[in-house]
């Protein structure tokens, strides 16, 4: 079997994975993964997707050498640049695939989940595209800490409901997107933001954020440069990683996902069952489920995809942590070498490669770096964090 | 058969129309109290929350519930440790998620809960395709695992979930998580389609809040589950005697069928 190939038919990725869902929700999962395989088969729908990226995602996404980051580090980086893609980063590749799916399903609106607002901004998008109605929720926190974005959806014509239970963040976004998603299955796609949740939602979001491996394993190839010997992403629920890792899993490229030291759910986390899925989780010693704290809401996540938790129990990737303060420091990092100012995520990425440089990743080693957004989102924060007054 | 299953045969044989109050273990310091109120009101069957932080097939009340609960330090032992030391005379049937007893352990969790006295267990998040191995352990420790259908089942689905139910089936009124609604919504239609298939006793519950409803739904069904409705009025304060008298209200129109 190929190390990224599909799960198996409960759903697995090894012992991880499944479908951990209220009776009520299994016929729509069974509906959705039918849908999903038979449009994924059909050149039409494929054709249609790619067409949607290209004309309207902004892809191909260039993949750009780094020479003054590479210098300064005695490496050979290249980055991927998933923050040229519409909205601002790879979130755009999987909610054109869903709401595509949405449409060819005959449902008229979707609901997502979303933390920081990325998610959200990218399905409110593609939805005002397709002209589906579109609800996100969005923890009461996110709401407030995030407030252009709850105004960019707004202005993109969908609604947001603050979610006022549990902690009021993105664990809760989802809780109450899936209570949601109970009372109107038959008309509603819920949009799911990572490849995380019941079957098959993490297999489908990773296969429509397949393109950004893909492209760049050619891209590099056109390049000169061939396989990199490592492949870096950051890790929330682990969409962007999934996405890059899939155009280099068969290769010999090493594979790092980076998860914010806060809300790293491989380092710090143990097998568990959390929003229909069964992977690694943060949570105490009762199997109360853990709140994640990070510096950047889009890592911000108590658990990570199964595919993850998979490829990390096998060996074929590993996963690291990185804490708030190394963050700015990698943010800043690319930012004056090269001009180009990384979201926090992402931030988590350069800063392990910074760290790794001479260490882990010997002098001239090739690193592809996934650079899953744009900074622009973060600005605010960052300066109030500079200022000390974050 | 399980015990459960030959307690609940029981009842409907005697020619009730069970009542399951549902409470929530720890959502307040006296909520035994309140099991015993409830007992004292009519109920023939318990169920019995175990908080999880993250209960998804819950509305806001429960939810309400849960996290008052866990802040004060209710878990799955504790919980088990005060049912352990009742005498309710009536079956318990515990409500949680997968994690907290995958947390704890299948067997030892089952082991747990069935040495306190509990009978059978609802897990919402466990699908039949993922039931396996938890109904293994269950079957081998007699407790019943209560299985949901749903409005959105599809018949041949039905019958699968109905062979593999222990106890009772639960037949879900409406496309919703717990709370409080009107009517009996798709009650009557799930129940046709449960009754077709198992001869099993088909409880309805979600969002049946109301006497009134609750005498709706006794008309079709073997039993009737009552949550949200009162475990609103416990989070609002209600003293033991003021759960007696609302679960005797429900009581008095669910014999009144
Ligand atoms: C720029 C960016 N990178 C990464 C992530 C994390 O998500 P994932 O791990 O699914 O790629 C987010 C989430 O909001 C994001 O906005």
């Amino acid at each position: 079997m190929s190390v990224m190939g599909a799960p198996d038919g409960r759903g697995r990725f090894g012992e991880f994975g499944g479908r951990f869902v209220p009776e009520a929700l299994v016929p729509a999962c069974l509906e959705l993964e039918a849908a999903f395989t038979e449009a994924w088969a059909d050149p039409a729908f494929v054709g249609e997707f790619h067409e949607t990226l290209r004309l309207f995602g902004g892809r191909p996404t260039p993949v750009t050498p780094l020479p003054r980051l590479s210098e300064r580090l005695d490496l050979r980086v290249y980055a991927k640049r998933e923050d040229l893609a519409h909205t601002g980063s790879h979130k755009i590749n999987n909610v054109v695939g869903q709401t595509l799916l949405t449409r060819r399903m005959g449902k008229g609106r979707v609901i997502a989940e979303t933390g920081a607002g990325q998610h959200g901004v990218a399905t409110a998008t593609a939805a005002a595209r397709l002209g589906l109605d579109c609800t996100v929720f969005m923890g009461e926190v996110d709401t407030r800490r995030q407030e252009l974005n709850v105004f960019r959806m707004e202005l993109l014509g969908a609604r947001v409901v603050p979610v006022t239970s549990g902690s009021r963040t993105l664990k809760d976004a989802v809780n109450e997107a899936l209570r949601e998603w109970v009372t109107c299955v038959a008309d509603t796609h819920y949009c799911i933001g990572s490849v995380m949740g019941p079957h098959p939602f993490p297999w489908m979001v990773r296969e429509f954020q397949r393109v950004i491996g893909e492209e760049a394993r050619a891209q590099l190839e056109d390049l000169g440069v061939g396989v990199p010997d490592v492949v870096v992403a950051c890790v929330g629920g682990g969409s962007n990683a999934a996405g890059v890792f899939a155009g280099f899993a068969e290769t010999r490229a090493r594979l790092v996902g980076v998860e914010a030291a806060g809300g790293s759910a491989i380092g710090h986390g143990a097998p568990g069952v959390l929003h229909g899925m069964r992977s690694m989780l943060l949570q105490d010693e009762f199997g109360q489920i853990e709140e994640a704290q990070s510096i950047s809401a889009g890592l911000d996540y108590p658990g990570i995809g199964p595919e993850h938790a998979h490829l990390a129990a096998i060996g074929r990737a590993q996963y690291v942590g990185i804490s708030d303060d190394e963050v700015l420091a990698g943010l800043t990092l690319l930012s004056e070498t090269e001009g180009i100012i990384p979201a926090l995520e992402t931030a988590h990425a350069v800063a392990w490669i910074a760290n790794a440089a001479g260490r882990e990743l010997a002098p001239g080693t090739t690193v592809l770096l996934n650079l899953s957004g744009r900074g622009d989102k973060d600005v605010a924060q960052v300066r109030a964090l500079m200022r000390g007054d974050g | 058969m399980t015990t459960l299953d030959e307690r609940l045969v029981g009842v409907r044989d005697g020619g009730r129309r069970a009542l399951v109050p549902y409470l929530m273990a720890g959502a307040r310091p006296d909520w035994t109290r309140l099991l015993q109120a409830a007992v004292a009101g009519g109920a023939d069957v318990l169920e019995v929350g175990l908080p999880f932080s993250d209960p998804m097939m819950d509305g806001p009340v429960i939810q309400e519930a849960a996290l008052a609960a866990l802040a004060a330090g209710t878990t799955l032992d504790s919980v088990c440790a005060e049912l352990g030391a009742l005498d309710l005379g009536v079956p318990l049937v515990a409500m949680t998620y997968c994690n907290v007893v995958y947390h704890y352990g299948l067997e030892r969790a089952a082991g747990r809960l069935r040495d306190a006295g509990v009978l059978g267990v609802i897990l919402p998040d466990l699908a039949l395709e993922e039931l396996g191995e938890w109904a293994a352990v269950c079957d081998a420790g007699d407790l019943a695992t209560v299985l949901m259908v749903a409005p959105s089942t599809p018949p041949a689905r039905v019958a699968r979930l109905t062979a593999r139910s222990r106890g009772f089936v639960y037949a879900a009124a409406r496309m919703a998580v717990t709370g409080t609604a009107e009517g009996l919504g798709d009650g009557a239609a799930v129940l046709e389609r449960v009754r077709a298939t198992s001869t099993m006793p088909a409880y309805v519950g979600i969002g049946i809040a109301s006497p009134a409803q609750a005498r709706a739904a006794a008309e079709r069904a073997d039993g009737v589950i009552v949550g949200s409705a009162l475990v609103r009025r416990v989070l609002d304060g209600a003293s033991p005697e003021e759960v007696e008298s609302f679960v005797r209200d429900l009581r008095r129109e669910i014999d009144a069928t």
